[in-house]
């Protein structure tokens, strides 16, 4: 399996008729289809795929087209005369959407806390493939987050298995520094101390570089300032985003509800952020129930809620309950309310631990002296924090950690109007 | 093997290993020491100049490999769905009981290792076991008693263990039986002299033998592809991993007719140019593989194989045996290949056939037990005799495993092109309501479907059969089934590793009732996309029982789940999810 496929044409005076989507493209034999199509104006989104391992790994299976009417992954395939090729169908699109989103429900990915965000391939992909939230539910395993490695800190969680690692990183002496350890779904990366040990200071970056989620970060690599970042701005989807539509606006103001649960106010704070549009606003709705206007009670029946943070006490739990009965509409905004976000760090470690910790065995306990707090006027804490969807039913999502206010702005415009508002791809961010 | 002798460090202090031993070498480590210890993976790692964990990465693959003593006696008892009707639990308590230990440990005396495994081919006889794999079937409470007491009398698990019958309960009309005729030791060999490969070839194809594997690609032209490839030298390899729940037709085969297969080797090595032969057997089936030695040690003897096998000048072919060590997926071509490489048994990218690069990156033809069989019986009776039988479409005969609710389990030689009522009929069905045809990879049927034939064009049947009656809750056998995909995926790729995973979740919320209409069509999905999106076969057919069964009985999914009106999740329990902060109340 040695041939040299990828990039490079093989011979290049020939030249090949492939047809993706129905539009014939000239190429040259023995090319890699992802990069053909993606230089021909259609996405087909990869994840394990990285130019330089030959042959492909074809793991992640995020890039399956159809391919002569077979489904397969566009990654291994070199192009040949005549190919037809499906990319874009809805059932594809859909299919690839949905193995991204298995990634994020199968590790804890938290994108504001990671030293990887915005440079990371598979929050690219899900920036790509605009992908609001999971319809999987998060594992929330606790796996290991290793500093045993001289240079490297291995975060399992964050691994998605996409063999990157294993068949590209060898020290000098050819000795693999990673490999595969278990099966199905307790398949892990594991690290060779020994060998790792040996690599340089640039293998090992190189190793940091080669992963595409934050699972290798070399100690001493600093995560970069936003803006700085490679998935920061700009899609690499060829096709122009759309226009904003025209937008009419209802002539009968819309009710909003609005609350924080287990959140941080952060969300608030940037739906502050429209400025000037809180004006425009305030002009086609009118707030209930919100910590804007401090209605602390519904008075009355609304259109749509906005709800920031997950759940994680039983005062939480009441109050989406209260907001699903009050509201046509529920829409989680932030990371929070999407899955659980920062707070549901704490899901992998049982309560009880994180209490006897926090209030029992701290630093600064006194023997005897400190009991975790429990009364009748506190809010029980649950188990775990919960997502908002894992309580009730929501019917849109606005991920970001905050969200942009913009964004927000266009979410909330769109469900006023009815028409739909495109998010810009600098603006749907998940950190 | 390559004339090289593979032994565990205790018994030789210079370790000559290549890649291709790994396997044996940390079986012979396992044999003698009931697990591997850090300085046997040093030792391989250095005689193979790799890193340790490179080596830790193959064993931790393989189910019957262990870092961690497994006991002096290690119980893997077969959890499959089959097992399960048939008394598993009760099984799994009386071991228990009588060892003091728990599934999924060693007893504190260190005695006896019990665990659980997926099916080991003798679902004729559930619930069963393998000791230090040596097998015990029909199991019950009284006689998993009487066994462990005579271990802790200091028997040998070999010699108590039972004597596996063939059960073979049916044959066609005595002209068209192919497989389970008589065996008489090279006969087809005999054929070989008077014809050249490329007729072999033509025979095979003029047949229509497709691989009985279950994925029925025509084994001629597999034979025609490798022939015609050039690269040197080529293999012959022996899928005999049936690891496929429900299936034990190629453990009668190779327990009655071993030489039937080795003679399907030969015929095909003839026919492609190859040189050597390997029989790659599970390691469920272990307690055959002396009958094997002895088998290929008999037809050295007699000239069948070795140096101008058969007595045709210039053919030389020679048969091996690799143990594998415990991986459904390793049935899938490309990952046993990888398999007997010493690797992890993770299928390889479809780039390439094994016919153009497979052992070794070299030419392999990789056919099943059943299809040598049926190709040393082309050879023997000729494809004309070969053709008389079956259908038009399907010619030939099949092996079928049947198991479950009936009264005859066993093995079932039928034409294609019998029905699955005559099926039912022959076994003595009880109350037959769902069947599971070619095991929870294949697709399951309703009894109103009866009258439909095994056949290629109408109900193709890998080899299992599994009947259950009535009485058996649905959602029970497709748990079981996911809980088996879970388990015996690779990990490499994302659909299969997280979808069963997440797949077997929703089932647990149809059983604990808290299904929403929603999640079928969720589970109905999730399964197509696994389908179309999975990397091998395994996960292309994991979500098949699941999918056909929701198409043959929806009026039964529509029991499992609810409305969800107020659109609150039932899911959810306030009371369940504080319990744990109320232990603080005092």
């Amino acid at each position: 399996m040695n041939d040299k496929t990828n990039g490079q044409a093989s011979q290049a005076s020939e030249t090949i008729t492939i047809t993706i989507d129905g539009k014939e493209i000239q190429t040259e034999p023995g090319r890699n289809l992802v990069q053909v199509a993606n230089e021909n104006g259609f996405f087909i989104p990869s994840l394990c795929y990285f130019p330089e391992i030959e042959p492909p790994l074809g793991t992640c299976r995020v890039c399956t087209c159809k391919i002569d009417g077979v489904a397969g992954p566009a990654c291994t395939e070199t192009v040949r005369d005549g190919m037809v090729i499906e990319a874009e169908t809805d059932e594809l699109i859909d299919a690839r959407k949905a193995i991204v989103e298995m990634m994020f429900a199968e590790g804890n990915h938290v994108c504001p806390g990671c030293e990887k965000s915005g440079n990371c391939d598979l929050q690219h992909m899900a920036y790509e493939l605009g992908l609001q939230h999971k319809r999987f539910p998060n594992v929330f395993k606790n796996r290991l987050v290793d500093f045993n490695p001289k240079r490297m800190i291995m975060e399992h969680n964050r691994c998605i298995k996409c063999l990157r690692c294993v068949k590209e990183v060898f020290t000098d002496d050819g000795k693999a520094v990673f490999s595969f350890r278990y099966r199905g779904n307790d398949t892990r990366v594991g690290i060779d101390y020994e060998q790792e040990a040996l690599l340089t200071s640039e293998q090992a970056v190189r190793a940091m570089e080669l992963c595409p989620t934050g699972a290798i970060i070399v100690r001493g690599e600093h995560a970069k300032p936003f803006g700085d970042r490679r998935f920061d701005m700009q899609s690499m989807q060829k096709s122009a985003p759309a226009a904003d539509p025209e937008i009419v606006l209802p002539k009968e103001k819309k009710t909003v509800a609005t609350v924080s649960l287990a959140g941080c106010f952060g969300c608030h704070m940037s739906l502050l952020d429209i400025d000037l549009k809180l004006l425009d606003l305030v002009n086609v709705v009118e707030f209930n129930k919100s910590p804007i206007n401090d209605i602390k009670k519904f008075t009355k029946h609304c259109d749509i809620g906005l709800i920031e943070g997950g759940c994680c006490n039983d005062e939480n739990v009441e109050t989406l309950r209260e907001f699903r009965k009050h509201c046509d509409v529920l829409v989680a905004f932030g990371e929070c309310a999407v899955w659980g976000g920062v707070p549901s760090m704490r899901n992998t470690i049982p309560l009880g631990e994180c209490l006897e910790e926090a209030y029992l065995n701290a630093m600064t306990t006194v023997d005897d002296e400190f009991e975790v707090p429990y009364h009748e006027d506190l809010p029980k804490i649950l188990d775990k924090v919960y997502a908002c969807s894992d309580i009730v039913d929501i019917d849109y999502y606005i991920p970001g950690c905050p969200p942009d206010a913009d964004h927000i702005w266009r979410s909330v415009l769109s469900l006023i109007s009815g028409q739909q508002m495109p998010v810009p791809y600098s603006e749907f961010k998940y950190d | 093997m390559n004339n090289k002798s593979i032994t565990a460090p205790g018994q030789s202090p210079d370790l000559i290993l290549e890649r291709t031993d790994l396997i044996a070498y940390l079986w012979n480590v396992q044999k003698e020491h009931g697990h591997i210890r850090f300085k046997d993976i040093e030792a391989a790692a250095k005689a193979l100049d790799i890193s340790t964990i490179d080596v830790e990465g193959v064993i931790s693959f393989y189910h019957f490999f262990s870092r961690y003593p497994t006991g002096e006696f290690t119980v893997y008892l077969n959890a499959s769905i089959v097992s399960e009707h048939k008394g598993f639990e009760r099984v799994k308590e009386a071991f228990e009981s009588a060892t003091g230990g728990q599934f999924g440990s060693v007893d504190p005396s260190g005695q006896f290792g019990l665990f659980e495994t997926a099916c080991i081919g003798l679902s004729d006889m559930e619930p069963a076991a393998l000791i230090n794999f040596h097998p015990f079937t029909n199991l019950n409470s009284l006689k998993v008693k009487q066994i462990v007491a005579k271990l802790k009398q200091g028997a040998d698990p070999a010699d108590i263990c039972d004597e596996i019958p063939d059960h073979v309960r049916h044959t066609p009309e005595e002209d068209k039986v192919i497989l389970m005729r008589d065996y008489d030791h090279g006969k087809s060999v005999a054929k070989l002299a008077a014809i050249q490969p490329d007729d072999v070839i033509e025979e095979i194809k003029k047949s229509g033998l497709r691989g009985q594997g279950g994925a029925f690609f025509p084994a001629g032209l597999k034979w025609q592809f490798c022939a015609a490839e050039e690269g040197e030298p080529k293999y012959i390899v022996c899928n005999a991993d049936e690891g496929e729940p429900g299936t034990f037709k190629d453990r009668v085969l190779l327990n009655s007719r071993p030489g039937l297969l080795l003679e399907g080797m030969i015929v095909a090595a003839y026919a492609v140019g190859a040189k050597e032969g390997y029989i790659y057997l599970r390691a469920e089936y272990r307690w055959l593989l002396h009958k094997l030695e002895d088998e290929i040690k008999r037809f050295r003897k007699m000239g069948l194989l070795g140096r101008d096998a058969g007595g045709i000048k210039g053919f030389h072919f020679d048969i091996h045996i690799k143990l594998g060590a415990g991986a459904y997926v390793c049935g899938e071509e490309t990952a046993l290949l990888n398999s007997m490489e010493g690797k992890r048994g993770e299928p390889r990218n479809k780039r390439f056939f094994p016919t153009q690069r497979g052992y070794l990156q070299k030419p392999t033809v990789i056919n099943n037990v059943e299809t040598f069989c049926a190709a040393a019986r082309i050879i023997e009776l000729g494809a004309d005799h070969y053709l008389t039988t079956g259908t038009e479409t399907s010619p030939g005969t099949k092996l079928i495993s049947v198991s479950g609710d009936c009264r005859h389990p066993g093995v079932y030689e039928i034409e294609w092109g019998t029905t699955v009522r005559e099926v039912l009929d022959m076994a003595q069905a009880d109350r037959p309501h769902f069947i599971q045809v070619s095991g929870p990879s294949g697709q399951c049927i309703s009894i109103e479907e009866a009258d439909r034939a095994l056949a290629l064009d109408d109900l193709p049947c890998g080899g299992s059969f599994m009947i259950f009656s009535r009485q058996r809750d649905i959602l029970g056998i497709l748990r079981n089934y996911t809980s088996f995909f879970k388990h015996e995926s690779c990990g490499l790729c994302t659909p299969c590793r997280a979808g069963n995973f997440i797949i077997e979740k929703k089932l647990d919320l149809f059983a604990a009732k808290l299904g929403h209409r929603d999640d079928i069509e969720d589970v109905k999905s999730w399964g197509k996309m696994m389908q179309m999106t999975c990397r091998c076969g395994l996960g292309k057919t994991a979500p098949n029982a699941l999918l056909t069964a929701q198409e043959k009985f929806p009026e039964y999914f529509e029991t499992l789940v609810d409305q969800n009106p107020d659109r609150l999740s039932k899911r959810f329990s306030l009371k369940d999810a504080v319990r744990e902060y109320d232990r603080f109340s005092s």
